[in-house]
């Protein structure tokens, strides 16, 4: 092997890294969600994709229907942004809350699969209002962040304006969120609740309002993430929210669910045998690589990589 | 446990059984809506195969399962490349079908065994998961599968004494099917009041209770995976030849995991005459209804071709809100099983670990 084309292949391997951990980053936010939900009230919200794909929809709304913005707008463009990245993330978040409030609530004392049902309820309810919305094509995203290359036009290693995007975004959500459930009340109040909530509402914890603040708080995510999405990928489409959904659940999952580093973890690690799978194996088999990775895992270490092992109570 | 055999389902049977000798029925039903019961029926009759399949999993043992579509599309496929004259198998329909159903079983047994160390919601997704990895296989694989288009034509079944087209004529598939439910319905019937059944319930109860009465719960989780699959295979083999073409990946697709579960859902789980209405009513709504709502729709010239203007175009919100409400009203289903409908109602709290 000559030494350039070592050389070359670490540099496309550098490449795969950053497309990996960029995508992964962008899993990991709708991952926080599900976990944090599952966290809290034990319930897999299959809606969780599809309020994604609607906070999606509505950002294309804001930016194609409201703004009219044109692809190269100078100054229309980034309003239109910063208006879309404060009402989307809202609106997902309040809708998340608002189905809590409406679907989930009234079965907490229902066995587990009822909740679990109604979830996929929501989740149809989400993706037929998405069809009527975008129609059954695929729908352009509006390209309002550059993919050009920020280490130069001649680099061979591209990180672009999309990448910042993503690292500038999740980063700190990720470091606000881990700080609120660390060190504010109502974390402390979640966390509680997460561990054990009859005891929680014992210490006079009013669980309802920590399951509301969970609902919003990963809705909210999931709307930053429909934002990055649509502006990353640049086409939208109503059913999107399935493979999403289930990619972001999976990182849950496998990070060990209920555990928030741990969804980070798992959003990484996906968008890597994602990004290196298409470029070693075959862009085909990624999805079939991200569920096999999935049972091994689940198979050997059944409560996720960092979740702790909870002894099943008798 | 001494019970009869359900006297409601001999008098479906014979009912459906005499069908096709009233064409004239069938006749008048299809000069209104365009479309023949008869051939619609098989459809569904393979639908509650599929149905009273997943049943067994879901509803005796109480594992949730989110694949059941993959077992499908393996009994479909397995039939579809032994029987199809572009492959040189060329094994005759009857024998394909018998190898789809043990193909079918040995993937239940193959996803059923890492699945047991799970409990609930991992094991809902580890299913769900194998149910995306069967799809993506199928899909990726087109020297074997054809990949998106799905392997066609598939040559119709030969049978001693039936000289019909089963192409034209609706009948041969319709008894077909039919003769497949009544079987899989009599095969359960049994098997639910068998020792297996009894034990498979006895893990829904309590499992720990179960398994301390000293059942080897594992391999009767294992069992229930294997025959639910089984038995998918078994419809799926059908279903592929009466298509004449395995379809494609996208027919076997989480969707339909989805759907046929609503279908248990709806109707009662655990309970065999709940499961048909299930199937009859969320099937004979999404594909016999739904299209004769269109056709009026479409005839009357009231709907424009936009999405919201078909009947069709609603079908996921109609789903989502049946879910929903019977969830919340009546979440043992509408014809409950009358031993899950007493452990819902005595339900200790969801949350409390």
């Amino acid at each position: 092997m000559t030494p350039l084309f070592a050389a070359l292949d670490t540099q496309a391997l550098t490449q795969y890294l950053i497309n990996g951990l960029s995508y992964g980053m962008l899993i990991a936010l709708v991952a926080l969600g599900y976990t944090m939900v599952y966290g809290i009230v034990e319930l897999i919200n299959f809606a969780h994709g599809d309020l994604f794909m609607l906070g999606a929809f509505l950002g294309w709304t804001i930016i194609t229907a409201v703004f009219k913005v044109s692809p190269d707008d100078a100054v229309l463009g980034p309003v239109a942004l910063l208006v879309c990245f404060v009402i989307v993330p809202a609106f997902c978040g309040l809708l998340n809350f608002s189905v809590d409030r409406v679907i989930y609530r009234p079965l907490r004392k229902a066995p587990r699969l009822a909740p679990l049902v109604s979830a996929i309820g929501v989740s149809f309810i989400f993706q037929n209002l998405g069809l009527f919305w975008g129609g059954p094509q695929d729908v352009d995203f509006p390209k309002l962040v550059s993919n050009k290359n920020l280490l130069g036009l001649d680099a061979t290693v591209r990180f672009t304006y999309q990448d910042l995007l993503v690292v500038g975004v999740t980063i700190p959500l990720m470091i606000a969120l881990t700080v609120f459930v660390k060190l504010t009340p109502l974390g402390k109040a979640m966390r509680a609740t997460a561990q054990n909530p009859t005891a929680a509402q014992l210490m006079g914890i009013n669980t309802e309002r920590v399951i509301a603040t969970t609902f919003i708080l990963g809705g909210t995510l999931a709307g930053f993430g429909a934002m990055i999405y649509g502006l990353t990928i640049n086409s939208i489409h109503y059913q999107m929210g399935f493979l999403v959904g289930l990619y972001a659940f999976t990182a849950a999952v496998l990070g060990g669910i209920g555990n928030i580093p741990g969804a980070v973890l798992g959003g990484l690690l996906i968008g890597l045998v994602r990004s290196l799978g298409s470029a070693y194996v075959g862009e085909r088999w990624t999805g079939a690589l991200i569920f096999a990775m999935l049972i091994v895992v689940l198979v050997f270490r059944p409560a996720g990589l960092l979740g702790a092992r909870v002894r099943e109570k008798v | 446990m001494k019970s009869n055999f359900p006297s409601w389902s001999v008098v479906l049977f014979a009912a459906l059984v005499l069908y096709p000798l009233f064409p004239a029925f069938d006749q008048h039903f299809f000069n209104v809506t365009s479309r023949s019961l008869g051939v619609e029926l098989p459809g569904l009759f393979l639908f509650a195969i599929l149905a009273l399949a997943l049943n067994v999993v879901v509803g005796y043992t109480g594992l949730l399962h989110l694949g059941i579509a993959a077992f499908f599309g393996i009994g479909a496929y397995t039939v579809g490349i032994l029987t199809a004259p572009i492959n040189p198998f060329g094994i005759s329909f009857w024998a394909a079908l018998l190898v789809a159903t043990v193909v079918a079983t040995l993937a239940g047994l193959l996803l059923g065994a890492p699945a047991l160390r799970l409990r609930g919601d991992y094991l809902a997704l580890v299913t769900l998961g194998f149910g995306e990895v069967v799809r993506f296989t199928i899909k990726n694989l087109p020297a074997i599968t054809e990949g998106p288009k799905g392997v066609s034509p598939l040559p119709a079944p030969v049978l001693p004494g039936v000289t019909v087209d089963w192409n034209t004529d609706y009948r041969p598939f319709y008894y077909l099917a039919l003769a497949a439910l009544a079987l899989t319905f009599y095969f359960l019937y049994r098997l639910e009041r068998s020792k297996l059944g009894r034990a498979w319930v006895a893990i829904r109860e309590d499992e720990l209770a179960a398994s301390c009465m000293g059942l080897n719960t594992s391999r009767l989780k294992l069992a229930a995976f294997a025959v639910t699959a089984g038995i998918a295979g078994f419809a799926g083999g059908i279903y592929a030849t009466k298509m004449t073409s395995t379809v494609g990946p996208e027919a076997y697709d989480f969707n339909k995991s989805i759907f046929v579960l609503c279908c248990l859902i709806l109707g009662g789980l655990g309970s065999r005459s709940g499961v048909l209405l299930g199937v009859f009513l969320l099937y004979g709504f999404d594909y016999i209804l739904s299209p004769i709502i269109d056709g009026f729709i479409q005839a009357s010239g009231l709907g424009q071709g936009k999405i919201w203007q078909q009947f069709s175009g609603w079908r996921l919100i109609v789903f989502g809100l049946v879910l929903i409400v019977v969830m919340r009203v009546r979440p043992q289903g509408l014809l409950p099983n009358d031993r899950v409908e007493e452990e819902l109602r005595h339900a200790p709290p969801a949350t409390g670990v």
